[in-house]
């Protein structure tokens, strides 16, 4: 069972919701300040990542995060119920590529990255504020362990972000 | 905490004070601002982001967004940072090859020169 559950309506204010509700949890965990801002950052960027999907195909349906605290590990997964290649593409196997992958921010890549993008269309950039796929790449660089699969029954995608904490007394642990 | 702005003219550079959370509620504020900064002739700007306590894939969008604008008029867009958590993110994404970032105002407006 997840340490705290949460399920928010598809708006962009309530990602500061989840933020909050994920640097509180985290806190309680004892985790280091280093590693808090990790997990503040990459919730948000996963729970906005869950709201635009979800509001481009299913804006009636909550996006899900449980946190989970184990004495080793914090993982937080967040639910969205887009279709499959919503900012996370289908690999030429069918399954799931993940963001290094969408987004190449080498400096060989042969196309231009897209901040170097010098076009007078920023079309994308004022609707989105970022190219997709821009949230899951710093997922990528914050978190210990991302897994990116599909929902239960192949209804939309989850992200599950796992730290290794290792924490050996948070407070309210040793208080036990 | 919300998005605070100030701005302030020191020589032809603009410098934009940002503190609090810029984050996908409170971007668009931020957005607005730079477009109305470019939009009234001001193309060299220095962005402080000393104050700035929470950034994410947005806000960047939105420097990002501002760089492009102030580049179509030859300016530039300098930041000003020097605490960890931000400057890692601006690493993760390879955004420090695109935005000259510096320790001080002073520095940045030196550099400008």
């Amino acid at each position: 069972m997840p340490t705290v559950e949460l399920r928010f309506a598809a708006l962009n204010g309530h990602v500061r919701t989840a933020r909050m509700i994920a640097t509180a949890v985290s806190r309680r965990a004892g985790i280091p300040a280093g590693a808090a801002d990790e997990i503040k950052l990459a919730v948000t960027e996963a729970c906005a990542r869950a709201v635009r999907v979800n509001r481009r195909h299913a804006p009636d349906s909550p996006v899900h995060v449980a946190l989970v605290d184990t004495p080793d590990t914090f993982t937080i997964t967040v639910a969205d119920c887009g279709r499959p290649g919503d900012e996370v593409a289908p690999g030429p196997d069918g399954g799931l590529v993940t963001a290094s992958t969408l987004l190449d921010l080498e400096p060989e890549a042969a196309d231009p990255p897209w901040w170097s993008d010098t076009s007078d269309d920023d079309s994308a950039e004022d609707s989105a504020g970022f190219p997709p796929g821009l949230g899951l790449a710093l997922i990528e660089g914050l978190v210990d362990e991302v897994e990116i699969s599909r929902g239960p029954d192949g209804v939309g995608t989850v992200v599950a972000m796992t730290w290794h904490t290792g924490v050996e007394a948070a407070p309210y642990k040793t208080a036990r | 905490m919300d998005l605070s702005l100030t701005t302030r003219q020191e020589g032809n550079h603009t410098v934009v004070v940002v503190g609090g959370e810029i984050d996908v509620y409170t971007a668009p504020k931020l957005r607005e601002q730079l477009i109305e900064l470019v939009s009234g002739g001001s193309y060299h700007l220095v962005v402080d982001m000393e104050g700035v306590e929470f950034l994410d894939s947005t806000g960047l969008g939105v420097l990002v967004g501002g760089l492009k604008r102030v580049r179509a008029h030859e300016g530039s867009l300098r930041l000003v940072c020097t605490q960890e958590r931000i400057l890692k993110i601006f690493r993760i994404t390879g955004l420090t090859k695109v935005f000259p970032i510096h320790s001080s105002i002073e520095e940045a407006l030196a550099a400008s020169e």
